[in-house]
């Protein structure tokens, strides 16, 4: 079995102007690349005989909205024939489109429209950007972390107008984020109470 | 004269009793053939990976219980193991060993539940009625050491809640003495049944190549023909110290990834026993009190113990800042935690992959050109769990 140390080599001599930079760490490689250069990399990934990286695991993104550029879009692949994995990093804007993978691996279709529902990010070229796991006709993007946890709507059956209807939540008791770091301070809402 | 045909579009479900959960299947037909199949999903989404970043990292793991909720400790198992990686924790060995043990019986409950309801599916009732009775007791297993059939919440990072009860060894293996003959029973019903061959032999073939391609993992992969298998090629926990087959399909249909399970199964139970011949003594979590919390009598009589216990079950522990990917492969396939943490006690981000939601992706390559019929055919035998899928 070829070690990881090996690969990273080969990867940096191959794409070497591509790469902003690699990391071993958990016997894993993470790639961070640039946006313009995703759809090339994970195809020479894929179809490069030293590297077979032959199946797509997953596609997800992160949220960090206090960046400037404010999401991290991660690719995981696994390669079988050299059981190895990678961990390909992109930055994406808000606004950014991203390229769609979907015409290298057919797995990304429903992957990506995940990361749409979830993050808000736009694909080119999907062949359909639908959203899949929340509810016909819902709004706001649930991952983002400025999506509030209770969320916006809720859902119940009205007996007067006899059909499902959707309403803003209500909540018998807000939330409680309790701020365990600093127990003399209490929670924020606390604060704010005493404040007043 | 020419006949005008008309497309037909079907939905199948969202309460369909063979789309095994809450699946709206929207099929477009070309008299009983199936032109297109669309699959809505997300009608059991319960905003998992949401809640998880809301959470310290022992509350979290009862959210994995409801993942695939016919295995659930496979799923825990997945999220210790990242935990642990990023926390650099020793588990004890006997931990390892019960976790082993615990994920194989995971394995079982799951495939006796996929192969009797396919089994329904295509029409014969008898093995649910038999298979379900064996599951019963496996869940029994789960009671005694978890206090809960279903949502066990038992694997905690650096090893398990606590120890087996007395005689629950004896009596799993009793059960390991007994099942090798059930299964024999179940393979009676089925393996050479005429209707059961004439409904998934040949059906939903997936070829080598495809099953990468649409990232099938599990005996999804195994039964088109290629050999991986987790357990194997990077082993987690003491899954080198056992011997096992992996059995691989060759034709990659209904009939092949059927085989596939009936042999894992058999494997699982060789597992067991080898877990059960040897299990060493000694402690089940890491004595580490940062991270798992002190014994009841300790409470009483330490302070340090007490003031652990006070900041495990408010604050939680905290992790270091890291990110990784880890996999076990559960009873469906390749179940992966993608995790971000930032030294909080919190998970920043917590990103599930299930292999589930990949299997139904394919469910519009799979079904194509095939009969209305065989839809719950193909279905049955790629164990869908909406669990996973929709988390």
């Amino acid at each position: 079995m070829r070690n990881i140390q090996d690969l990273e080599k080969i990867l940096n001599s191959e794409l070497n102007t591509k790469i902003k930079s690699s990391l071993i760490k958990h016997n894993q490689i993470y790639l961070k690349i640039d946006e313009a250069d995703l759809t090339e990399v994970i195809l020479f990934l894929k179809s490069n005989s030293k590297t077979k990286f032959r199946q797509l695991i997953d596609i997800t993104a992160v949220d960090f909205p206090e960046n400037e550029i404010r999401f991290k879009l991660v690719y995981l692949l696994l390669s079988h024939e050299f059981n190895q994995r990678i961990i390909i990093e992109i930055d994406v804007k808000e606004k950014d489109i991203v390229g769609s993978i979907t015409s290298i691996f057919p797995a990304a279709n429903w992957m990506e429209r995940e990361v749409f529902d979830m993050y808000g990010i736009d694909f080119k070229d999907h062949p359909d950007l639908r959203r899949i796991l929340t509810d016909y006709g819902f709004e706001g993007h649930p991952l983002r972390k400025d999506f509030p946890l209770t969320g916006h709507n809720e859902v119940r059956y009205s007996h007067e107008t006899k059909k499902v209807i959707y309403e803003p939540v209500k909540l018998e008791q807000n939330y409680r984020n309790f701020d365990y770091e600093s127990p003399w301070e209490g929670t924020k809402y606390i604060k704010e109470q005493t404040k007043e | 004269m020419a006949k005008e045909t008309k497309t037909l579009n079907l939905n199948f479900g969202p309460q369909h009793p063979a789309a095994h959960g809450v699946l709206r299947l929207i099929l477009q037909l070309d008299g009983e053939i199936v032109e297109k199949a669309d699959p809505h999903i997300g009608l059991l989404h319960r905003g998992t990976e949401k809640l998880i970043e809301n959470k310290t990292y022992t509350q979290a793991v009862p959210y994995f219980d409801r993942l695939d909720y016919v295995a659930p400790m496979n799923q825990e198992h997945a999220f210790a193991l990242a935990i642990e990686k990023v926390l650099k924790i020793e588990v004890p060995i006997r931990a390892q060993y019960i976790r082993v043990m615990f994920c194989e019986i995971g394995r079982i409950l799951s495939h006796i539940l996929n192969i009797t309801t396919q089994a329904m599916d295509v029409g014969a009732l008898t093995p649910t009625l038999w298979g379900f009775e064996e599951r019963e007791i496996l869940m029994g297993f789960y009671e005694k050491v978890s206090g809960s059939r279903l949502h066990a919440n038992y694997f905690r990072a650096g090893g398990v809640h606590q120890d087996l009860p007395k005689g629950l060894d004896k009596e799993i293996g009793k059960f390991c003495e007994r099942f090798p003959k059930i299964i024999n029973d179940l393979e009676l019903l089925l393996t050479d049944n005429r209707i059961f061959k004439q409904r998934n032999v040949d059906i939903g073939v997936v070829s080598k190549q495809d099953a990468l391609d649409y990232s099938f993992s599990g005996v999804m992969l195994r039964g088109s023909g290629v050999p991986w298998d987790l357990r194997k090629s990077q082993p987690y926990d003491c899954y080198e110290q056992f011997e096992f087959k992996i059995p691989v399909g060759k034709n990659g249909d209904c009939y092949d990834r059927y085989l596939c399970r009936i042999e894992e199964m058999k494997e699982s139970v060789n597992i067991i026993n080898q877990c059960l011949a040897n299990l060493p003594v000694g402690p089940i979590k890491t004595d580490d009190g940062k991270i798992s919390p002190p014994p009841k009598k300790e409470i009483k009589q330490s302070m340090e113990a007490l003031i652990h216990h006070f900041k495990l079950y408010t604050e939680g522990y905290r992790v270091d800042k890291d990110e990784i990917y880890t996999a076990v492969e559960a009873p469906k396939g390749e179940f992966g935690v993608y995790l971000i943490s930032d030294g909080s006690s919190k998970p920043y981000k917590c990103k599930i992959r299930a292999p589930g939601f990949s299997h139904l992706q394919a469910m519009d390559y799979l079904i194509k050109g095939h009969m209305l019929a065989d839809v719950p055919a193909v279905l049955g035998s790629m164990d869908i769990v909406f669990g996973e899928v929709d988390r």
